[in-house]
C-alpha cells in the first residue's frame, strides 16, 4: 500500500469524568507508546469502556489532556480524530455489502473508486475474506462478521485503532483462535492498538502492557508475565489469574503467616489495610517427600482430586489455613505418585512465587 | 430375537404413530383456534365486498354492463374527484411526513421513559374518536373561532382567514389524524436501530450529518414507506373529516359514493367507484411493495 502511515503514541493525562457521585475516570493518566498493543482490562463498571470513549471521542471527559502524537484531542469532535473503531456489537451497516462496509471509510475520505477497490480487497485479504466482498452481512457468521469489521477499522490506514470487547460475542474456541490472529495482525500494521476487555486470559494473551482498571483508576500498569507474577495489590492478583489469598501480617521487607516469617524474592508491595499472601495453584511445588528448607511449607492433607483434562486440581486441607488449591499438569509426571485422598501432601510455595501484596493500593 | 427385543420394536412403533396423532391433533387444535376470526372477515368483509363489487356490474335497468366504470372515465366530475383526492392524499402524505419525521427522530434519540411519557401525547388523540377531533378543529378554525378570533384581538389580521369549509381545513384535520399512522411504524423503526451503527459511521470519519444520511436515514426507510403507505392509503378513502371541515366544497372519492347513494340513489355508479379505489389501493400497496420492499419490514 502507498504512504504507510505511522503510528502514534497516545498520552492521556489528569482525565476525569463523573456521572453524578460516581467517577467513571478518577485522574487518569497513561502513556501508550507508538506501535504498543495496550489493553485496559477491569471488571464491568471499572471505567474502561469509559476511557476508551473518551479516547475516542463519544465521551467528553470533565476535565484533563488527551494527546495523540502531539496533537490534543480533548476537544476534537470523533469523525476528526482518524480512529480506526472495532465495535463490540461490530456495528456493520445491515444494508450494505461487505465491501461496501469496508470501503465506508475511504469513501468518506473521498479515495478514488479504483483506490478503494484494491484498497478493500487487500484489507478483506488481510483477514482471508477475500472474495467475501459481494456477500450480505446477514450471510456470515460471528466469526467472520468479527473480520470485517476489523478490516473496515484498518482499511485506511489509521494510526490508532480501538477495540471495545471486539470478541466477548464468538464463542470460546473462535475467540481463542481470533485472539491469536488479531495478535498477527498487529505486528503486520503499523498502528497503536487500545483494546478493552474484562476477560484476563485474553488480555495476557495479545498485549503489549495491560492496565488493569478499577474504580476508574488504573491500578497497576505492566507486561502480562510481571503483571501476573508481580501484582501491585490485591485486585490485580485476585482479577488477574486463579488464585487464593491469606493474610499476613507485613513490616516494610518481611512478611509473616501464622507467625512464621514467609521467605520471599519478591519485593513487597505497600498500601492501605492489611497485606494478603497470593496463592496460584499452578506455583505450588507438589514435593514428594519433605519441604526444602529454602521454601515456604504448606503441606496437608489431600481432600479432593479432580481430573480437568488438561490438568489435575487438588484440593488440600490445611491444618490453620484452610482449603488450598493446586493444580498439576495432567501428563503422567504430573499425576504420578500424587497422594490418594485423605493422605498427606507435601506443597512447597518457592519464594520467587511467594507474592504478597496490599489490601488496596494506596 | 427373543420375546424382549420383540416388544420393544413393537413400541417403537406405537410410539412412532402416538407422536404423529399427536403433531396432527396440534396442528387442528391451532387451526380451530383461528377459524372464527376467518369465517368472520369471510362473512363481514370478503362476502359484502364481492356482493357490492358485483352490483357496479349492472346499470339501472338490471341489466349486466360495464356502464357504470365508462361513466367514470368519461364524466369530468368523477375525474374531478379522483384528481382531488389524490391532491389531498399526496398533500396530507407529505405533511405527515415532514411533521413526523424530525419528530419521531427526537424521541428515539430520548431515554426510554421520557419517550415513552411522550409517546402518549401520540396516541391519547389516536384513541379519541375522529369525530369528535374533526369538530374540535371546527371550533378552532371556523370563522369566529378560536384560531382567528384571538389572531384578530391581537391585530395580526383585520378579516378572519379562511380556514375551515374548504381545502385548507380537510388538510389540517387530516393530518391531525393521520400523524400517529406515520409515527408509530417510523418510531418502533427508528427504536430498532443499534446506536452503535451511528457511532461507528462517525468513528470512522462521517461528520454527524454525513452519519445520519448515510446510516440512520437508510436504516429508518422501512418505517417511514410503511407509514407514507398507511396514511396515503387511509387518505384516499377518507371520509368524515373532508366531508365536515371542507364544507361541501371538497369533495373526495369516499363523498362521491356517499353522494351517489343518498342523493342519487345509484348503488351500481357507487359501487363502481367502491372497485376503483379499492383496486387503487391495492395497487398503491402493491406498487409501495415493489418498489420498498415492505415485507422486509415485517420479516425482520
Amino acid at each position: 500500500m502507498s504512504t504507510a502511515a505511522q503510528s502514534l503514541p497516545i498520552d492521556i493525562s489528569n482525565l476525569c469524568k463523573a456521572y453524578g457521585a460516581v467517577k467513571a475516570l478518577d485522574d487518569v493518566s497513561l502513556n501508550i507508546a507508538a506501535g504498543e498493543f495496550l489493553t485496559l482490562l477491569g471488571p464491568s463498571g471499572s471505567g474502561k469502556t469509559t476511557l476508551l470513549m473518551a479516547l475516542a471521542g463519544f465521551v467528553r471527559p470533565d476535565g484533563g489532556s488527551i494527546l495523540f502524537g502531539d496533537r490534543e484531542m480533548i476537544a476534537t469532535p470523533p469523525h476528526k480524530r482518524g480512529l480506526g473503531m472495532v465495535f463490540q456489537s461490530y456495528a456493520l451497516f445491515p444494508f450494505m455489502t461487505v465491501a461496501e462496509n469496508v470501503a465506508y471509510p475511504l469513501k468518506i475520505r473521498g479515495f478514488s473508486k479504483s483506490d478503494q477497490m484494491t484498497r478493500v480487497e487487500h484489507a478483506l485479504n488481510t483477514v482471508e475474506l477475500g472474495g467475501y466482498g459481494d456477500r450480505r452481512i446477514t450471510q456470515l457468521s460471528g466469526g467472520q462478521r468479527q473480520r470485517v469489521a476489523l478490516a473496515r477499522a484498518m482499511v485506511f490506514e489509521p494510526r490508532i485503532i480501538l477495540m471495545d470487547e471486539p470478541l466477548s460475542a464468538l464463542d470460546k474456541k473462535l475467540r481463542e483462535h481470533m485472539q491469536i490472529e488479531l495478535k498477527a495482525l498487529h505486528q503486520k500494521l503499523d498502528a497503536t492498538v487500545v483494546y478493552v476487555t474484562h476477560d484476563q486470559r485474553e488480555a495476557l494473551t495479545m498485549s503489549d502492557r495491560i492496565a488493569v482498571v478499577n474504580h476508574g483508576r488504573i491500578e497497576q500498569i505492566e507486561t502480562p508475565e510481571r503483571l501476573y507474577r508481580q501484582p501491585h495489590s490485591f485486585f490485580v492478583a485476585d482479577f488477574v489469574g486463579e488464585s487464593i489469598s491469606l493474610p499476613v501480617e507485613a513490616t516494610n521487607n518481611t512478611a509473616q503467616l501464622n507467625g512464621c516469617v514467609l521467605k520471599s524474592d519478591l519485593p513487597i508491595a505497600h498500601g492501605s489495610g492489611g497485606h494478603r499472601l497470593v496463592i496460584r495453584p499452578e506455583l505450588l511445588e507438589v514435593t514428594y517427600g519433605a519441604v526444602p528448607e529454602t521454601a515456604n511449607d504448606l503441606s496437608g492433607h489431600v481432600h479432593e482430586i479432580i481430573y480437568q483434562g488438561d490438568s489435575v486440581l487438588v484440593i488440600v486441607q490445611h491444618d490453620s489455613f484452610g482449603q488450598i488449591n493446586v493444580r498439576v499438569p495432567a501428563n503422567r509426571a504430573g499425576q504420578k505418585g500424587l497422594p490418594p485422598k485423605g493422605a498427606r501432601i507435601g506443597l512447597a510455595l518457592h519464594p520467587e512465587d511467594t507474592i504478597i501484596v496490599p489490601e488496596h493500593r494506596s | 430375537m427373543n420375546l424382549a427385543e420383540d416388544s420393544k420394536g413393537a413400541q417403537t412403533l406405537q410410539n412412532a404413530s402416538t407422536l404423529k396423532s399427536e403433531e396432527y391433533r396440534e396442528r387442528v387444535t391451532l387451526l380451530g383456534l383461528s377459524l372464527p376470526a376467518v369465517l368472520a372477515i369471510l362473512i363481514v368483509v370478503f362476502l359484502p365486498i364481492f356482493w357490492l363489487s358485483s352490483l357496479s356490474f349492472y346499470n339501472a335497468a338490471g341489466a349486466l354492463s360495464l356502464e357504470n366504470y365508462a361513466r367514470i372515465f368519461e364524466s369530468a366530475l368523477y375525474r374531478r374527484t379522483f384528481v382531488v383526492t389524490f391532491q389531498i392524499s399526496i398533500a396530507v402524505t407529505v405533511i405527515c411526513v415532514f411533521l413526523g419525521y424530525p419528530l419521531c427522530y427526537w424521541l428515539s434519540k430520548l431515554p426510554d421513559r421520557t419517550a415513552a411519557m411522550l409517546m402518549v401525547f401520540v396516541l391519547v388523540p389516536f384513541w379519541t374518536s375522529v369525530l369528535v377531533r374533526t369538530y374540535a378543529w371546527l371550533v378552532l378554525l371556523q370563522r369566529n373561532g378560536v384560531i382567528n378570533s384571538s389572531l384578530m384581538s391581537l391585530g395580526v389580521i383585520e378579516e378572519p382567514l379562511q380556514l375551515a369549509h374548504n381545502l385548507t381545513g380537510s388538510i389540517i384535520g387530516m393530518v391531525h389524524i393521520m400523524l400517529p399512522f406515520l409515527i408509530l411504524p417510523l418510531y418502533a423503526t427508528m427504536r430498532s436501530i443499534d446506536t452503535d451503527l451511528v457511532r461507528a459511521a462517525v468513528g470512522l470519519g462521517s461528520s454527524p450529518r454525513g452519519a445520519f444520511w448515510r446510516v440512520f436515514f437508510p436504516m429508518s426507510l422501512p418505517g417511514l414507506f410503511a407509514g407514507i403507505v398507511l396514511v396515503f392509503i387511509l387518505s384516499l378513502g377518507f371520509y368524515v373529516t373532508p366531508a365536515l371541515l371542507g364544507g361541501g366544497r371538497v369533495q373526495m372519492l369516499a363523498q362521491r359514493i356517499e353522494s351517489t347513494i343518498t342523493v342519487y340513489s345509484n348503488w351500481g355508479a357507487a359501487s363502481a367507484l367502491g372497485v376503483v379505489l379499492l383496486l387503487l389501493a391495492l395497487m398503491m400497496i402493491w406498487l409501495m411493495n415493489r418498489v420498498f420492499g415492505l415485507d422486509k419490514l415485517f420479516m425482520r
